[in-house]
């Protein structure tokens, strides 16, 4: 901006105003240090991301290394806890709090993996429904209704199970099935700016089809898709937890929370902090990526000059 | 009102259709019928063999076709590993998955309804705040946690309920509190912005002004109205919970469809998960259209639309 004024000399008075008022994304921070439950699962966010990618690096122990001597150590605030194994060993001596760091980087992974996939298709199937209208319109509708009626989660364990689990076919699956949602929203919003100013001001100085989509559509839907994709980060978290924890998801030994919650089931009467752990751990990432996406939705909706 | 009801059932015929394709697709392209009948090891001339007398070395279309006729004739082939015709293992079943998912839903209906309607009528006081936190805590938790933890409760701990199987009611109790919980938040949301939306509205004002007491204006005037939309909500919902009864019955071994879709999974028994997911997605398709035609019925308003 500054770059602008100084090669324009005789810049106009609404030019200087539009300098002097905060930017669009300076007025969203202000609003969103006012939102408490966003700043909460931000913060909360944060500080997991931070655990699951740089933790590994200062917390020496191999999530991998067994060690049969020392089975189901229980955590360190247990009368037989210890400080070598802060939060004990699982039922074949593996550190627990490493195999949970790991696991978190599996979550984490999952859930950005599968929302790109998902999230490309989705925006791209909704962008296009909502902006040609008619017969596209009309096939596209047909096959997210379609879509909406099966099972995703039985369709899932099927698909995973009959193609042999792996992390990468998990991530293929789960992002071939979770686009209904994105496309359900970028569909609506799309026909909704399509019949704004903007858009009929670019038809008529001649802009093309293609221009307009990636011009005005697209990035006037990016809040509702970023919403979407928070939420949708969840649920991937969510369904992976399960299909691990069904034994069709990630395979052991990689460390995964929904497969180290079903490691630990036949232990849980006796080590029921086997499974609290990794179970509180799913819970508050779901809690914290639901927190932020509520949070956006709200602050999107509350900055949004539609 | 006739000429909706057509064109709302023949939309449901289509996409019914279009469902029993993608499920025979999703089944066919995932995994190997012949081998899932000749087992492992099986050699390749008896993979051929098989291919040709079950009519596998046909285009997929025709044999989705050839599927479907005998689908419509009710005819469902038999199981792989239980060797009774799927169409009497599943029907034997379906009570106990349908009985899971009505439960549940009324299970969540159950805490979404006060909670809903409190939030609504105490709007930014500590009660709705209180409600909303609940049902985001709600969203996070995963059902199966929450079913090991509700074992460790009720059946080791407290030695109330039995840890798994089925043949009891008391078997229903932990499935439903696990499975039902999770609906909770989509419906105590909707219920109480429809209900801040009607509290608002011209007519529980005036029943208000004529000095009705609260109680007669909430039940009476805006929760009949709020609760209209939860309808569709609940079509959607309930095909969602038959859905993801796998996950729950796995767990407590309950002996429904979603047990019977996990066990056939292990044993890749194709005809009986092919007629599983067909039948939960018609359900889900029949669910919707019923309800689509009831909110109509309920809101003559949308007739005209």
């Amino acid at each position: 901006m500054t770059t602008t004024l100084a090669s324009s000399p005789s810049s106009s008075p609404a030019a200087q105003s539009v300098d002097v008022a905060p930017s669009r994304r300076a007025q969203l921070w202000a609003r969103a240090r006012r939102h408490r439950p966003f700043m909460l699962g931000l913060a909360l966010l944060g500080a997991i991301v931070l655990l699951a990618v740089a933790g590994p690096f200062f917390y020496g122990h191999d999530p991998y290394a067994q060690d049969l001597t020392r089975r189901a150590v229980p955590p360190v605030w247990y009368a037989r806890g210890s400080w070598a194994h802060v939060l004990g060993t699982d039922a074949l001596g593996r550190d627990y709090l490493a195999r949970l760091l790991h696991g978190g980087r599996v979550s984490l992974l999952i859930s950005l993996a599968v929302v790109l996939i998902s999230g490309s298709i989705g925006t791209t199937l909704g962008v296009l429904a909502g902006y040609f209208a008619g017969r596209v319109d009309l096939a596209i509708t047909f096959v997210i209704t379609a879509s909406l009626a099966m099972p995703s989660i039985l369709i899932a364990l099927v698909i995973v199970s009959m193609v042999g689990s792996s992390l990468t076919v998990v991530i293929l699956v789960l992002g071939l099935l979770m686009w209904i949602r994105f496309a359900v929203v970028t569909r609506t919003a799309t026909q909704q700016i399509r019949a704004l100013d903007y858009v009929a001001a670019a038809q008529a100085v001649g802009a093309s089809r293609w221009r307009i989509i990636f011009g005005e559509v697209l990035p006037n839907v990016m809040p509702q898709v970023i919403v979407v994709a928070t939420l949708e980060a969840a649920s991937a978290i969510m369904v992976e937890a399960a299909l691990s924890f069904l034994g069709l998801g990630v395979q052991p030994p990689t460390p995964s929370w929904g497969l180290m919650i079903a490691e630990a089931r036949s232990y849980m009467f006796f080590s029921f902090w086997l499974i609290a752990i990794p179970g509180i751990a799913l819970g508050l990432l779901a809690l914290a990526i639901n927190l932020v996406g509520d949070g956006l939705r709200d602050l999107f909706a509350a900055g949004s000059r539609n | 009102m006739t000429r909706y009801l057509l064109g709302r059932v023949a939309l449901a015929l289509l996409v019914a259709l279009a469902v029993s394709a993608l499920a025979f697709l999703v089944l066919r392209l995932s995994g190997d019928v012949a081998l899932a009948i000749a087992g492992e090891g099986a050699s390749e001339a008896d993979l051929q063999l098989i291919r040709a007398s079950y009519g596998l070395d046909r285009p997929l279309p025709v044999q989705y076709l050839a599927w479907l006729w005998q689908t419509l004739r009710g005819d469902f082939g038999s199981s792989l590993y239980f060797k009774v015709p799927v169409s009497e293992l599943v029907l034997q079943k379906l009570p106990t998955t349908m009985l899971l998912g009505l439960s549940a839903l009324c299970f969540g209906l159950l805490l979404a309804v006060p909670l809903g309607v409190a939030a609504a009528l105490w709007r930014d006081s500590w009660v709705d705040r209180l409600a909303m936190g609940i049902t985001v805590v709600a969203q996070a938790l995963p059902t199966f946690f929450v079913a090991l933890v509700l074992i460790m409760v009720f059946a080791v701990w407290a030695r109330w309920l039995p840890v798994s199987g089925s043949g009891s009611w008391l078997h229903f109790v932990m499935p439903t509190i696990a499975l039902g919980y999770y609906v909770m938040p989509p419906f105590m949301r909707l219920i109480r912005s429809n209900m801040i939306e009607v509290l608002s509205a011209d007519y529980v004002r005036t029943a208000r002004a004529k000095g009705l007491p609260t109680a007669a204006v909430v039940l009476r005037h805006a929760l009949r109205n709020a609760i209209v939309p939860v309808v569709g909500l609940a079509a959607v919902q309930l095909g969602f919970l038959l859905g993801g009864s796998v996950v729950i019955e796995s767990v407590f071994a309950l002996d429904g469809l979603g047990y019977l879709a996990f066990r056939s999974i292990s044993y890749k028994d194709f005809p009986v998960l092919q007629t599983i997911v067909l039948l939960l997605s018609l359900l889900y398709v029949a669910l919707t259209t019923l309800s689509d035609i009831a909110n109509v019925w309920l809101d003559p308003r949308l007739r005209s639309a």
